[in-house]
């Protein structure tokens, strides 16, 4: 029962003012950013590294763990009311939820979403709060080849095995893991690919790369076809609330979503794609109304959301607990805590257990928080989606501009966003998955740092690689998951047919 | 996403993108070749270099096979004038930085371009939209978070 001790002791952290402040920001912005089409919560934590610098490292995090769960939430708003999808793992609730709105069943779709996200949020939660000593206790004897055979895995799941064509999400994996190797090498002092420019000796920014992909890719590609493709919200009509028949058909998608969401979140999978398709296609398997499905059911709205949730929670597990981000926002999350000289991870949790369980017991409380903000307040957050398109993507433009520039005020700085920007723009154009490039960037300098030291304690030996049971069997899955893609054509064939 | 590129014609983007790949796989190789550091025992500096460079030049051939096999996806029509639009928005953004023009301007420049690019024709009132933001940000940022932003002419009068 330390677990529950240890949550007490979170839980006395989480509700002290500040901190009950932090998250209630942090839940409001990720609410607000998720329901905006073209920011979602990696971007905005990415804006937020920079000026929350100089404040409380604890409530940061809480704040952008707060941002993290709201832009699950309003993205599920986004997706009923105009059909667009701002993420993949989102695709699922936009067909049911879309139809369910235009029907005039909006409410009852934004209120099996919004208390299926609540259900799943919460107990993948407990899940990781009873789950995270475990695994600490686990990766305390981890040496360097087996974190180095985890970030292989993770490499590997997060770019080539889920993506609709593996040959593109290595590319964006292997760009990000170039430009890591940019700036100084930490071991020898060595300066790689700076070409005489001192303001690459530090290296890339995560901020810098993640804002250009996500804010300027997207504005850029938004604007190449705003006149071809202008998007259209659905008014809300009709009772917000769910009916008897609705509850009774809500409730077991919700918890089998999660059953889906969280373990496969926890693994060094990446992406809530999986889960999300998973329980859309079991609900749609065991309704009892499959004809309802693409015209409006509400079992593929409750299902898909409660996995969505349950596997953003999921994500946190490895990034807590191993340092190991599989998730662009976890990537990003990452980077928040590097910026006060923390590392997730065995270590955090014996040296800063205050930070570690008031960020999950904050969780907690950011779902009890959301579920307010989302139910009764849905009518405000539909308001935003009627600011016009050219002042949204002016105003993002303007804060990312503002990010970057107060993050590191220089000329190369701002180039390189203009240049990750159309780098963001093309990618999106051609079908390269974004999120592999920033994990790349941000584990790949992690990696070589471990099988530098993997290499240093045997020696030179690389076969201390295979000789370890935990790297072997890692590298070995690894590997698995790298062929699986090409073996699982007829997952994505599936895959294609249901758009 | 439409069908992929028909088949005979190799696919440029395909092309392109191998051959910008192999590129920088090459640009990866030539640095690591001129590092004057090398590690007394285990890996040295290099080692990770050539790794990647590996990685890009396989996945470089890789996209030149495809570009003969099918392809890229083929995007939607793009519209180059409205993203010409924001790119002259950030170009301003990065000349204000460059020659002190200060944040201000170049919020209140980057905010009415980019509204232009997506169909705005009220310059004026954009601008001053721009303006007002710029404003709000830089006071929130110096009097509040007490972090500085670039100063140009504008941010002097404050």
């Amino acid at each position: 029962m330390d677990a529950l001790a240890s949550l007490a002791h979170g839980f006395a952290v989480a509700l002290e003012p500040t901190k009950l402040m932090f998250a209630a920001i942090g839940v409001l912005l990720g609410t607000a950013v998720g329901v905006l089409p073209g920011i979602g919560p990696a971007l905005t934590v990415a804006l937020l590294l920079p000026v929350t610098f100089k404040l409380d490292p604890t409530g940061s995090l809480i704040m952008f763990a707060g941002i993290y769960y709201g832009g699950m939430y309003g993205g599920s708003t986004t997706a009923i009311l105009i059909n667009a999808p701002g993420e993949s793992a989102s695709v699922a609730t936009a067909i049911e939820g879309n139809k369910m709105a235009k029907a005039g069943r909006g409410g009852p779709a934004l209120a099996t979403a919004a208390i299926g996200s609540f259900v799943a949020g919460t107990i993948a939660t407990a899940g990781l709060a009873f789950l995270a000593p475990w695994l600490v206790q686990i990766a305390v004897n981890f040496g360097p080849w087996d974190y180095f055979g985890l970030m292989v895995l993770a490499f590997v799941t997060v770019s080539a095995t889920f993506g609709d064509s593996p040959l593109r999400g290595l590319t964006s994996l292997t760009m990000g893991l170039a430009l890591g190797l940019i700036g100084i090498d930490k071991l020898t002092g060595q300066s790689r690919l700076t070409f005489g420019v001192p303001e690459l000796l530090d290296g890339v920014e995560v901020t810098t790369l993640a804002v250009g992909l996500f804010a300027v890719g997207e504005a850029l590609f938004v604007a190449s076809r705003f006149k071809h493709d202008p998007e259209e919200v659905v008014p809300i009509r009709g009772s917000l609330w769910m009916t008897k028949e609705d509850w009774k058909r809500s409730w077991g998608p919700w918890l089998r979503g999660t059953l889906y969401g969280f373990p496969i979140g926890a693994l060094p999978a990446g992406g809530a794609e999986i889960p999300t398709f998973l329980s859309y296609v079991t609900e749609r398997k065991l309704s009892k109304h499959p004809e309802e499905f693409g015209q409006g059911a509400i079992e593929g709205v409750a299902g898909p959301e409660a996995a969505n949730n349950a596997s953003a929670a999921g994500t946190l597990v490895p990034l807590l607990t191993l340092g190991l981000p599989t998730s662009a926002t976890a990537a990003i999350m990452l980077a928040g805590f590097q910026q006060y000289g923390l590392n997730p991870g065995p270590l955090l949790f014996a040296e800063n257990p205050g930070l570690v369980w008031g960020l999950v017991a904050s969780l907690f409380i950011a779902n009890a928080m959301l579920l307010v903000l989302n139910l009764p307040l849905i009518g405000l957050w539909v308001r935003l989606l009627a600011i016009p398109q050219p002042w949204l993507y002016a105003g993002i433009l303007v804060f990312a501009a503002m990010g970057t520039v107060a993050a590191k005020p220089s000329v190369v700085e701002i180039g390189m966003l203009f240049v990750f920007g159309f780098i963001g723009l093309l990618m999106r154009r051609w079908d390269y998955p974004i999120a592999p490039m920033v994990v790349g960037l941000i584990l790949g300098p992690m990696a070589e740092a471990q099988l530098r030291r993997s290499l240093q304690l045997s020696l030179g030996d690389p076969m201390v690689f295979l000789e370890n049971p935990g790297s072997a069997t890692l590298l070995g899955i690894a590997a698995l998951c790298l062929i699986a893609p090409f073996v699982m054509r007829n997952l994505n064939r599936f895959k294609a047919s249901e758009d | 996403m439409k069908p992929q590129a028909l088949r005979g014609r190799p696919d440029w983007r395909a092309l392109t993108v191998g051959i910008g790949l192999i590129a920088i796989a090459a640009i990866i190789e030539r640095d690591a070749g001129q590092q004057t550091i090398t590690a007394t025992y285990g890996m040295g500096p290099a080692a990770m270099p050539h790794v990647v460079s590996v990685m890009l030049a396989v996945l470089g051939i890789g996209h030149l096979i495809t570009a003969f096999l099918g392809g890229l996806p083929v995007p939607d029509e793009g519209d180059p004038i409205a993203v010409g639009w924001i790119a002259l928005g950030l170009a301003s953004l990065l000349g204000c930085i460059a020659f002190g023009g200060g944040f201000i301007l170049a919020t209140t420049l980057l905010f009415a371009l980019t509204a232009r690019a997506f169909g705005r024709r009220a310059l004026f009132a954009d601008l001053a939209i721009g303006l007002a933001l710029g404003v709000a940000i830089h006071l929130l940022f110096a009097k509040i978070l007490t972090l500085s932003l670039p100063a140009g002419p504008i941010e002097r009068l404050f």
